[in-house]
């Protein structure tokens, strides 16, 4: 029971001291709280600097050795302690590229028939299954990549391109299975559900006006979303497929399972290319001499830089239309 | 001569069942790797599969105990090392993280979440494999860690403010201190959200490889010592697709499947979570 | 510009200002709460009623870039002053919101008990009694006595407005700030927390916003009118609304404004 009385008589003060004793004590446990969760917190920022100054530190000899060559030579010969990355950048952008081409269509696609035709019933399940792709881990892609699609490329996909196209430098040479196209087809499987979550949430984020105003005017349904819901959230997608990009750079195991791993550069989609995630993957344990070694660091460096780039333009992008909401982050 | 009002409906009729051909098709891939899991992997799941170690290169039988449990070890040091972290982050983040240290760390946050992992793996081998001079499953559970802990973080954070204000303020104005409002008031009641967020963090990294290559680099042999290498069933997937036996590849196969099979229960579970406390906190 | 001045005064505001940054919302007030009372605040939409409400209880300065100036008198005792712990404080006044808030994690007993168990009180006998007394206090006991452990959710809005009330009092604080409790309610709801007010006050100081001129007619004994950060004028309930001194309080009051 409170020692106050519940009733106020005229004249009396309170019991003096008693209740009035309000001591900052409690404070300490407020201090406390608050400084285990910032010093957990200041984990992060402190984390990246050091990895940051690590990777450098780690390049360095080789960045001194090769300066700016490293990134136009194409000769990587361990023996002979020369190493240019130019085939593994040139890898990394092709591969990509090639895998945006080819998941870009599908991923809008999905999410244009998820917020905008889909009925509700499929809306979920559909929303669950390609959502269940990203979360196959990569090392399984990869297994699948070997065993079902280079066969099938292999039989039913590259005979008849080679027929129609392989006259151009895009699809000559021999096919051995793993290769630049083989990687990047894996590569866009693999995004897809990364830029068509985004792109959900961005088109969800179009104010619903926009699309009204379109049928309003007599546009057909899908006049009125790619006309006017569309470019609207055309940032914002931009920033999906961005992210889409961030992603398929750092990809690295189904890449080094399916890409071939050779130091090439070739306009062949055919051909065996390398990315700089597979090759770090591949080499890293073989790194006999302490430039080699060096060299897959500043492969590393540039992957980091490249990826963190990718991202923060991505991230800018979506914020503009759909601020702060999950996707940015949760994609990420 | 059609009229241009039918061929806009035209249009529109047929653009609708493209985009509906391709959610199909993003489906039908997830539908064959699956299927392809099932249809190879099914038929060498026995008993000996999960509970016998791999036989020496080019016999025919044996398992992959070893990774089952590695996966197990690794993985459950790491998020014991993570979970903590990335929840006192994401928890730090909603309570204080409106100043300029809070905005850094979430941008940091954002930043580690997109770099690859392989550069983590660089990362961790530089100090955790070098200076020891061996390989260690531990090295390879602070890898996965450090990928876990922006994970953890932003999914928390977002979970935490998704708690309404107004009961943060019922519980100040009642006298609860601003810690145990934190805790027992607000983490509470967003318990099921950080949870999900939990687990489906664990889930992606109990699938992740390129992490563990350099790190537990992985073992031949049944281990459960965390101070040396260990086996996962990523990567025992990846030594045995890659390998030049056909028995190496059928347990490939098998080993993807329980593997995808743990992501699975990870994942459902994590929508369980969700749905348990959708209901209690409506 | 005290009002009811015989009587004894366990709450007073002297020369309160109340700020976001450099604007001031609150200005200047000077107000006496008298003893078991009930006085109702009555004024347009943002007019710095509930962040008045909001420094009797030092919630105000919980907000982004709030401060206070001038004095609150708890029992003649400044809550201002220097040495004093607002958590502490905020124990010995109880508010009740807008919305119902009960904490959706625990049962109807625990929500109760929550403002107890905070203050380090344990005893389940002393819980037991504490709880069925602010429920019975709050007219909610009939109705959840066979169910104090299911989800304080469980509850409809009427009902855990009335738990919030509970919850409230269980604590026993000297003062009941109310800030616009029927807001969310239906003519039911709002008819059982206004024969609340009627029946508390024989306990407690009560202090309510509200933006009902009519609840205020039914629930108060004295009524301020405030406006643009001011308290215009407070006086007996029936004066004002029937013979209001200030000319803007009889525009208010006969809908011309606001």
């Amino acid at each position: 029971m409170t020692a106050l009385p519940l009733e106020s008589k005229p004249g009396t003060a309170s019991p003096p001291g008693a209740t009035w004793r309000l001591l900052r004590g409690a404070n300490v446990a407020d201090r406390i709280y608050k400084g285990i969760l910032t010093t957990l917190a200041l984990g992060l920022p402190l984390f990246l600097i050091v990895l940051v100054t690590q990777l450098v530190v780690s390049a360095w000899p080789s960045i001194r050795r090769f300066g700016f060559s490293f990134l136009w030579n194409s000769v990587w010969d361990p023996v002979a302690g020369v190493f240019g990355a130019a085939p593994m950048v040139f890898g990394t952008i092709a591969s990509a590229f090639l895998a945006l081409l080819m998941a870009v269509p599908l991923a809008l696609g999905v999410a244009i028939f998820l917020t905008e035709f889909a009925p509700k019933w499929v809306r979920q399940p559909v929303a669950f299954l390609v959502e269940l792709l990203a979360a196959i881990p990569s090392v399984v892609y990869g297994l699948w990549g070997i065993f079902v699609l280079i066969p099938f490329l292999r039989s039913h996909v590259v005979p008849p391109l080679r027929a129609v196209l392989g006259w151009t430098p895009f699809f000559s040479g021999v096919f051995y299975g793993n290769s630049l196209l083989a990687g990047s087809i894996i590569l866009a499987i693999m995004i897809v559900p990364y830029i068509a979550a985004v792109s959900r949430e961005i088109l969800l984020a179009v104010p619903g006006t926009q699309r009204e105003a379109a049928l309003g005017m007599g546009a057909t349904r899908w006049e009125a979303v790619w006309t006017a819901v569309v470019p609207y959230g055309r940032a914002g997608l931009l920033g999906a497929v961005i992210l889409g990009l961030g992603r398929a750079l750092g990809e690295t195991m189904a890449v080094t399972m399916l890409i071939g791993n050779r130091h090439d550069i070739g306009l062949s989609v055919l051909q065996p290319a390398y990315t700089m995630a597979a090759a770090i993957a591949n080499e890293f344990s073989e790194a006999t001499t302490s430039l080699y070694l060096s060299a897959l660091f500043e492969v590393g460096l540039l992957l980091f830089v490249i990826t963190v780039l990718v991202n923060a333009l991505a991230r800018i992008l979506i914020w503009r239309v759909a601020r702060g909401t999950a996707a940015g982050s949760r994609a990420l | 001569m059609i009229s241009l009002r039918v061929r806009r409906r035209f249009v529109s009729g047929l653009m609708t069942t493209l985009v509906g051909l391709l959610s199909g098709l993003a489906v039908l891939a997830l539908v064959l790797i699956l299927g392809h899991l099932v249809a190879k992997g099914a038929s060498s799941l026995n008993l000996d599969f999960f509970i016998k170690n791999p036989v020496p290169a080019g016999q025919s039988g044996g398992g992959v105990a070893n990774a089952i449990v590695g996966t197990g070890i690794i993985v459950g040091v790491a998020a014991l090392m993570g979970l903590p972290v990335g929840i006192g982050t994401g928890l730090y983040l909603a309570e204080y993280g409106s100043g300029r240290l809070g905005w850094i760390v979430r941008f940091v946050a954002d930043v580690l979440n997109g770099t690859p992992s392989i550069v983590v793996a660089i990362f961790a081998w530089t100090w955790l494999v070098k200076p020891m001079g061996h390989f260690s499953a531990f090295a390879g559970s602070v890898a996965l860690a450090v990928l876990m802990v922006p994970m953890i973080a932003r999914t928390t954070e977002e979970m935490v403010r998704l708690v309404p204000h107004s009961l943060r303020e019922a519980a100040l104005a009642l006298g609860y201190p601003r810690w145990r409002t934190s805790l027992r008031i607000v983490a509470r009641t967003a318990l099921a959200g950080i949870v999900t967020g939990c687990l489906v963090g664990v889930a992606r990294i109990a699938g992740e490889t390129a992490p563990l290559l350099f790190t537990s680099l992985g073992n031949l042999n049944f281990s459960t010592s965390i101070a040396h290498p260990m086996q996962t069933l990523s990567l025992q997937i990846y030594t045995y697709a890659t390998g030049p036996f056909e028995d190496w590849h059928r347990m490939a196969w098998a080993a993807a499947l329980v593997l995808m099979g743990l992501v699975l229960i990870l994942a459902l579970a994590a929508r369980w979570a969700t749905r348990r406390g959708h209901g209690a906190a409506r | 510009m005290a009002q009811p001045a015989d009587a004894p005064a366990p709450l007073e505001a002297v020369r309160l200002t109340a700020l976001f940054g450099r604007r001031a919302v609150v200005k200047d007030v000077s107000v006496r709460f008298a003893a078991r009372t009930v006085t109702a605040v009555i004024g347009p939409s943002g007019c710095g009623k509930s962040t008045f409400l909001r420094c009797l209880n030092r919630m105000h300065e919980l907000s982004d870039s709030g401060w206070v100036t001038g004095k609150v008198l708890l029992d003649g005792h400044d809550i201002y002053d220097t040495g004093v712990d607002p958590v502490q404080l905020r124990r010995r006044i109880g508010m009740v919101f807008q919305r119902p808030t009960p904490f959706p994690t625990m049962s109807i007993y625990d929500n109760v008990a929550a403002g107890l168990r905070v203050n380090g009180r344990r005893s389940r006998s002393e819980l037991d009694e504490v709880v069925e007394r602010s429920l019975h206090q709050a007219a909610l006991w009939d109705e959840v006595k066979d169910r104090l452990r299911a989800s304080a959710l469980s509850l409809s809005g009427g009902q855990q407005q009335r738990l919030c009330v509970a919850r409230a009092l269980a604590p026993e604080p000297e003062v009941l700030l109310l800030d616009e409790p029927t807001a969310s309610l239906d003519p039911g709801g709002t008819q059982r927390i206004e024969e609340l007010c009627h029946e508390l006050k024989t306990r407690y100081t009560i202090v309510i916003v509200t933006h009902n001129l009519q609840q205020a007619g039914r629930v108060s004994d004295y009524t301020g009118f405030f406006y643009l950060g001011e308290m215009v004028e407070i006086a007996r309930t029936e004066v004002l609304f029937t013979k209001p001194a200030k000319e803007q309080t009889e525009a208010y009051i006969t809908g011309r404004f606001g």
